[in-house]
C-alpha cells in the first residue's frame, strides 16, 4: 500500500478515478448511495455551468423575433447574420487587436522587468531591499480603487491618458508586484553556485542572467506568464477609467459598451453573437492548455 | 511547488553565499545591470502604483473637484460627510454583505466538490475520487477563463424577464408567476441573483486550488483514518480541513477582496446600483462619484474607506484563523 501511494503516477489515480483491473473493488451499499448522490450533485452543477453558454450559442443563430418567441426553440434556419452584424457594428475586430497589443505588450514588459527585479532582489543583498519588499506588498494589498483617481491624473499629466501605451505601462505596473513576489521565491530556490560558476567563467551579470539564470527559471516563468495573461485579458477597471477613447477600447470595455447599445436597440441576437465571438478563442485555448493552466493556478496561489 | 523545492541545494550552506556589495563590485557591468533591472521598473512602479495610493490619502482631505485648479485642505470633512451620506452607507452595507456571504458560500461549495473529486470514491481499495472526476473539474473551472464582464453579460441575458432562459425554464415547469419576472429588477431578488453569478464564476477556480492542496496530503493519512474507522464526513472535517487550512485562509482573503470589489459583475448586471440601490457597492459609488460627478476628493475618501475595510477583513480572517489554532504564516 505504501509503495503505491509514494509513486506519484498512482496517486494521480485519485483524480482520474481509473480503476486498476488487478485490484477488484468491492462496493458497499453505502458507497453506492454516496457515489450516486455525489455524481448527481456534480452533474447538476456541470449542467448549470454549461447550460447558459449553450443557450447563448443557440440564441446567437436566431432572429430577434425567434429569441422573443421562445428561449428553447431551435432557430428556423441557422444563419450567421447576427455574427455579421456583431462584427461590423460592434467594432469587435478593433477591440480584439487593441487587446492583443495591450495584453501582449504588458505581458512581455511584466515578465522581463519582473524577472529581472526578482532576480536582483533574490541574489544580492543591499540596503533598502526590505523597503522594496514592503512597497511590493502594499501594491498587492491595497485595492486598485484607492489609486484609480490619482492614477487618472498621473496619466493625464504624462500625456498617456487614452493611449494604448498608457494602458501597457499601467497594466505592467499593476502586474509587477505579483510577478516579483512569485519569481523572487523561485530565484531564491535556484542554487547560487551556478551563477557563481558562470561569473568565474567570465560571464558578466547580463550574460549570467539571460543565458544562465533565466532559462533555469523557465517553469516559474511559464506559470506566472499564464496567470498574468488571464488577469490582464480580463482587466476591466483600468481601461474603463483610463482609456475612454472608443478607438482604443479593449475587448472587455468594448463588450460592456456594445451590450449597453444592444440593450437600447433590442438587438439581442447580435449581443449573443458577440459573446460567442469573445468566448470561442478562450475556449479553444482553454481546452488545449487546461492542464497547464490549472497547474499554474494551484502553484501560483498555494505558494 | 515540488519542482521548485527539488532544486534547492541541500544543507543550506549556500545561503551565506548571497553577495554583499564591496567597492570592487561596482563595475560598469554591475551598475548598468542593477539600474536596468531594478531602478527602472521600480521607478515606473512607484510612479504608477505607489504614488497614486499616497496621493489618494492626501486628496481625501481636500475638496478637490479635479478640473478646477483650486484645491482646499478641508481636513476630515469628507469623512464626516461620508458617514452622513445615506447612499454611501448603503453601499458599504451591501459590500460588507457580499464579503460575508460570498467567501463562505463559494469556498464551502468548492471544498465539498474538491473533496468529492479527490477522496469521495468507494470506501475500499486505494483512496481515490469519483469516476469522471477530471471531467467535472474541467467543466467547473471553465468560467475562470471567461472575462468577468462577459460572464455578467451572459447572466444578464439569462435573467432577462422576457427572453431569459431562467424564466423560460420556470414557466416551462408550470411556475407561471415567473412569467416576465425581473430577477434583477426586484429588491428581494437582485442581490441574491448577483451573488449567484459571482459564486458560479469562481467555484471552479477554488475547487482547483483545493484539489491541488488535498492531493498534497499523503494518502497514508487517509488510509490510517479509514483503518481507524473514520467515515467520509469525519475524514473531511478532521483531516482534510485542518491540513489545508492555510490554503483555505489564503482563499478566504482573496475571495473577500474580490467580494469587496465586485465592480465588474455589477457593471454588467446592475450598472445603475440595482432597484432602490439594493446592489450598489462601494466601488461603483466611488467610480460614479469620481468619473461622473467629478468629486475627486470625496471619491478618494471613499477609496480610503474601501482600503480600510479590505485591510480589516484580512485582519479578521488572520485573527479568527489564529484563534482557532492555525499557523500565522501568510501563504502567498
Amino acid at each position: 500500500m505504501t509503495n503505491t501511494t509514494v509513486d506519484p503516477a498512482t496517486s494521480d489515480r485519485r483524480d482520474s478515478g481509473r480503476t486498476n483491473p488487478s485490484n477488484k473493488q468491492t462496493s458497499t451499499a453505502g458507497d453506492k448511495v454516496v457515489g450516486s448522490v455525489s455524481h448527481t450533485v456534480l452533474t447538476i452543477w456541470s449542467i448549470i455551468v454549461i447550460l447558459p453558454m449553450l443557450w447563448v450559442l443557440l440564441s446567437s443563430f436566431k432572429t430577434t423575433t425567434e429569441i422573443f418567441a421562445s428561449p428553447f426553440a431551435l432557430p428556423e434556419e441557422w444563419s450567421f447574420n447576427n455574427y455579421v452584424n456583431a462584427w461590423t457594428t460592434s467594432g469587435i475586430g478593433s477591440f480584439f487587436s487593441n487587446t492583443i497589443i495591450v495584453v501582449f505588450g504588458a505581458l512581455i514588459l511584466t515578465m522581463l522587468f519582473g524577472s529581472m527585479s526578482a532576480y536582483v532582489l533574490a541574489r544580492f543583498q543591499f540596503p533598502g531591499s526590505r523597503a522594496i519588499y514592503y512597497l511590493m506588498l502594499a501594491g498587492l494589498t491595497f485595492p486598485i480603487f484607492l489609486a484609480i483617481v490619482p492614477l487618472f491624473f498621473v496619466l493625464q499629466s504624462t500625456g498617456l491618458l487614452n493611449t494604448l501605451l498608457g494602458m501597457i505601462i499601467t497594466y505592467t505596473a499593476f502586474a509587477f508586484p505579483f510577478t516579483v513576489f512569485f519569481l523572487f521565491s523561485f530565484f531564491k530556490s535556484l542554487s547560487t553556485s551556478i551563477a557563481e560558476a558562470a561569473a568565474i567563467d567570465g560571464a558578466g551579470e547580463w550574460r549570467t542572467f539571460f543565458q544562465v539564470m533565466l532559462p533555469m527559471a523557465r517553469p516559474g516563468l511559464a506559470t506566472v506568464a499564464i496567470l498574468n495573461f488571464v488577469g490582464l485579458w480580463n482587466q476591466f477597471l483600468l481601461p474603463i477609467a483610463l482609456n475612454t477613447n472608443p478607438d482604443n477600447y479593449v475587448l472587455t470595455q468594448g463588450m460592456a459598451q456594445f451590450a449597453a447599445q444592444a440593450g437600447y436597440s433590442i438587438d439581442a441576437g447580435a449581443l449573443f453573437a458577440a459573446v460567442i465571438i469573445t468566448v470561442i478563442p478562450v475556449l479553444i485555448v482553454y481546452l488545449i492548455f487546461q492542464r497547464q493552466l490549472q497547474g499554474s493556478v494551484s502553484q501560483g496561489t498555494n505558494k | 511547488m515540488t519542482v521548485v523545492n527539488a532544486q534547492v541545494a541541500p544543507g543550506g550552506g549556500r545561503t551565506t553565499a548571497t553577495r554583499r556589495w564591496t567597492r570592487k563590485d561596482l563595475t560598469f557591468d554591475k551598475i548598468s545591470f542593477m539600474v536596468v533591472c531594478l531602478v527602472v521598473p521600480l521607478v515606473v512602479y512607484i510612479v504608477f502604483v505607489v504614488s497614486p495610493f499616497v496621493q489618494a490619502a492626501y486628496y481625501s482631505l481636500t475638496d478637490w473637484s479635479g478640473f478646477t485648479s483650486g484645491m482646499n485642505f478641508i481636513g476630515v470633512s469628507n469623512y464626516v460627510k461620508l458617514f452622513q451620506d445615506a447612499t454611501f452607507l448603503k453601499s458599504v452595507g451591501n459590500s460588507v454583505t457580499l464579503a460575508l456571504v460570498l467567501p463562505i458560500v463559494t469556498l464551502g461549495v468548492a471544498l465539498i466538490f474538491a473533496t468529492l473529486v479527490t477522496i469521495g470514491g468507494p470506501s475500499s481499495g486505494a483512496i481515490r475520487g469519483l469516476r469522471n472526476a477530471s471531467f467535472y473539474r474541467v467543466i467547473s473551472f471553465f468560467p475562470y477563463v471567461i472575462p468577468a464582464i462577459v460572464i455578467g453579460l451572459i447572466w444578464a441575458q439569462v435573467y432577462d424577464p422576457n427572453i431569459g432562459i431562467l424564466n423560460g425554464l420556470l414557466t416551462g415547469i408550470g411556475l407561471d408567476q415567473f412569467e416576465a419576472f425581473a430577477w434583477l429588477g426586484n429588491v428581494e431578488t437582485a442581490m441574491p441573483a448577483v451573488m449567484f453569478v459571482i459564486v458560479w464564476s469562481l467555484i471552479g477556480f477554488y475547487m482547483v486550488l483545493f484539489i491541488a492542496a488535498i492531493k498534497g496530503i499523503p494518502a497514508e493519512i487517509y488510509e490510517a483514518a479509514r483503518i481507524d474507522g473514520a467515515g467520509r464526513l469525519r475524514t473531511a472535517l478532521t483531516i482534510t480541513i485542518p491540513l489545508i487550512r492555510d490554503n483555505i485562509q489564503t482563499a478566504y482573503i482573496y475571495m473577500g477582496i474580490l467580494a469587496l470589489d465586485a465592480f465588474v459583475y455589477m457593471a454588467a448586471l446592475e450598472s445603475g446600483g440595482g432597484p432602490a440601490n439594493s446592489t450598489l457597492v462601494m466601488s461603483q459609488q466611488l467610480f460614479t462619484t469620481a468619473f461622473t460627478k467629478g468629486q475627486f476628493g470625496y471619491a478618494c475618501a471613499m477609496g480610503v474607506i474601501l482600503a480600510l475595510v479590505t485591510l480589516l477583513f484580512a485582519g479578521v480572517v488572520f485573527l479568527v484563523s489564529r484563534l482557532t489554532g492555525g499557523s500565522n504564516e501568510v501563504a502567498e
